[in-house]
């Protein structure tokens, strides 16, 4: 049962990807420019070790907005803000970060558990809104990006949080000391960002939350059927609220791999943009911390190898085509998969009534 | 590896405009391109690309005429994404210095960090950054201007021409950098009216960077402030700038051009009747004399800072609006020039 489970819920991504990539090659096609040598062109250049490194680092990120997507989906919550709570994570985690001086891991510390906090709390507007105003997460989320937003560009000028280092345009916050650096891991020509391994511990506090915990059970039964869980006593108003927060709390992780690894500041150069691509990639993960996963990968694998498509004449975009069309099919896939399922339970379940009737009779 | 270019007629009437109609301090244009070069030039737009008139553009106006005149001197491209990390900015100039690119221009301050990464890994390739200087290799060479100064000789256009002592600023992305163009645009209004009455908004806030191309609410900005009783409004807003020459000329106002000579576009066909002037800010002379420079072997580290004495920046006469008070913004321009007047770069000083 469960193996045929795994069958079904691999093939639909498989047939997602190769799908979408009929889709390029038949647009690479059109335009001149052979797929093939294209496709092998990514591969080889993807593939490198030091490409990887950083895909993996990139990867990162992707991963925690997936995870902070995916806990709100197992609710049947859209968190929109996902973008919102990342910033607000990676703004006041860099400001905390840069105005203390503690030691090196208290300090790192103090910094994930800010930004934590920051996304988190800003998710809890959404949820406070949502239980107890009845508002649309999604409408409240999508003004809330924006309202982010502007705090942190009003926040981050030179009169209050932000510095403006000389000959440079480009306004950020004050330069974390070394002891709020994570240090890098030094594989394959490239760095690997140290809180990976605070990624994994996600995924796997995420997993062991889900299904081994009281609190999870109550929260996938409040997803699928809100009355339900309801009536057989569980706070269903409460996990709605929790459970926002806590997707926030993760959104606010998005950025501090970059920032605690990489960058030491928040400024403008900083990414812009997680929201969808939190909720795309729990989507094609199917909610699974190892699913999300290799989607996060995915989506920075070719989003690394866009740059090199660029050199070869190809517009970059197509990666951003091959990324919506992957998102297009998994929808459909699965739900060719979801009803080839039920088929198959309805044949099996017929099959048993028909024996068990047959049996009755031969008695 | 011929990229088909969508802007190509634009890039075209730009450049011939440019060069004839332009009113800058020096005047001359260093254009007549060497021959007999050889190589690959690099560029690394910031967003949007080459496609959009304006800023990014002009970096590839800036060496068309060197690439036109040399058969065997390629132009590889390559374009900034907005969820791209400074790693990721890092990669696509490794890549370009990988495929051989020398001299690689950079354009806009957040490849600053990037490049600083980059800049060391390769030191036999020069590098050459738009707006941004602070990054200081020896193989690094900054473009910088004075975006205050013209924005200071519009501004005194702008008042001179005000009959309603209101004018309107449109800035496209609340920056710093954008924050010069208000600076220089209120000094040189309040020079020629100091009592003028300056209406100003920026279209978005960073890491939204939309407000650089958002013609529909540009436009939206803009009539609001005709319709609060200005008469002539100055966007430095990129491709936003459209729906005030819009608004512009639906009201019978005067609309202020940036970066580029806006009234020569062909988008902006229909509005050229409203459009005063625009203030330029030559990133095409910036990038042309150190492409230029990079090419024939001469050192170009360090900062280079394009102002009005230099032909930095400027404005243009097109349409003959403002052939009746030229004189009078040259006096201004002279004093700019000579150093008797320091525009601000902070508005709010």
């Amino acid at each position: 049962m469960t193996k045929s489970r795994i069958f079904w819920g691999t093939l639909a991504p498989v047939v997602a990807i190769l799908s979408s990539l009929v889709f390029v090659y038949i647009i690479l096609a059109i335009r001149g420019v052979n797929p093939i040598d294209m496709f092998n062109e990514m591969i080889s250049y993807g593939f490198q070790p030091r490409n990887l490194v950083s895909e993996l680092n990139q990867t990162i990120a992707y991963y925690m907005a997936g995870v902070a997507a995916a806990i709100g989906f197992k609710m049947l919550l859209f968190n929109i803000g996902i973008d919102g709570q990342y910033r607000m994570g990676a703004f006041f985690g860099a400001v905390v970060g840069a105005a203390v001086n503690l030691p090196p891991i208290l300090h790192v510390t103090l910094i994930v558990i800010t930004a934590m906090l920051a996304g988190g709390l800003w998710a809890a507007i959404a949820g406070y809104l949502k239980v107890r105003r009845g508002v649309s997460e999604v409408i409240s989320n999508i003004m809330l990006n924006f309202i982010a937003a502007a705090i942190i560009a009003f926040l981050l000028s030179e009169d209050l949080l932000g510095v403006l280092p000389k000959g440079s345009q480009n306004l950020q916050t004050p330069q974390i000391p070394l002891s709020g650096q994570m240090p890098t891991i030094k594989a394959f020509d490239g760095e690997i960002y140290s809180f990976l391994f605070v990624a994994i511990a996600v995924g796997i506090a995420y997993w062991v939350m889900l299904n081994k915990t009281v609190f999870g059970f109550n929260l996938r039964a409040t997803g699928l059927s809100f009355r339900a869980a309801r009536s057989s006593g569980v706070n269903a108003p409460g996990m709605i609220f929790i459970t926002t927060v806590l997707s926030g709390a993760i959104a606010g992780l998005v950025g501090i791999g970059t920032l605690l690894s990489d960058t030491h500041s928040y400024s403008m150069a900083f990414p812009a943009g997680y929201a969808f691509t939190g909720l795309a990639l729990a989507l094609l993960g199917r909610n699974h911390p190892v699913g999300i996963f290799f989607a996060a990968f995915l989506w920075s694998f070719l989003e690394r190898t866009a740059p090199v498509l660029e050199f070869e004449g190809v517009p970059p975009e197509i990666v951003i085509v091959m990324q919506g069309t992957i998102v297009i099919s998994i929808v459909v896939a699965y739900e060719v998969v979801a009803r080839i399922n039920l088929r198959q339970q309805q044949h099996a379940v017929g099959k048993v009534n028909a024996e068990a009737s047959s049996l009755k009779e031969s008695q | 590896m011929q990229k088909k270019l969508l802007g190509r007629w634009g890039v075209i009437a730009l450049a011939a405009t440019l060069t004839a109609t332009v009113v800058t301090g020096c005047g001359s244009d260093s254009e007549d391109a060497a021959t007999n070069l050889s190589g690959t030039i690099g560029i690394a737009y910031s967003l949007g690309g080459r496609d959009v008139p304006g800023f990014n553009q002009l970096a590839y106006i800036g060496v068309e005429p060197l690439l036109a005149a040399n058969e065997s001197l390629e132009l590889i491209e390559s374009q900034d994404n907005p969820t791209a990390t400074d790693d990721q900015r890092a990669e696509r100039l490794r890549l370009m210095a990988q495929k051989g690119a020398n001299p690689i221009v950079v354009v806009g301050f957040t490849y600053a960090a990037a490049l600083a990464k980059v800049a060391p890994e390769f030191p036999d390739t020069t590098w050459g950054i738009v707006d941004d200087s602070s990054v200081t290799a020896p193989n690094v060479h900054s473009i910088v201007f004075k975006e205050e100064e013209g924005s200071y000789l519009v501004g005194v256009a702008a008042a001179l021409k005000s009959k309603s002592g209101n004018v309107g600023f449109i800035g496209g992305v609340n920056t710093p950098l954008i924050a010069k163009f208000e600076a220089g645009f209120i000094a040189g209004a309040k020079a020629v009216t100091p009592g003028i009455k300056i209406q100003s908004t920026y279209i978005s806030n960073f890491p939204d960077f939309s407000g650089f191309n958002d013609p529909a609410k540009g436009y939206e900005a803009a009539k609001g402030m005709y319709e609060n009783g200005a008469d002539v409004v100055y966007a430095a807003a990129g491709g936003t700038g459209s729906g005030m020459h819009k608004a512009a000329s639906e009201l019978g106002k005067w609309s202020i051009g940036v970066d580029a000579d806006e009234a020569t576009y062909p988008a902006h066909a229909d509005y050229v009747t409203t459009i005063l002037t625009s203030m330029l800010k030559r990133v095409d002379v910036g990038v042309a004399a150190f492409v230029a420079d990079a090419l024939a072997g001469v050192d170009t580290a360090g900062v280079k800072t394009w102002g009005f004495a230099e032909g930095g920046v400027g404005y243009t006469t097109t349409g003959g609006y403002i052939d009746d008070i030229t004189a009078k913004i040259d006096e201004y321009a002279a004093k700019i020039a000579s150093g008797d007047v320091v525009v601000p770069t902070d508005p709010k000083a």
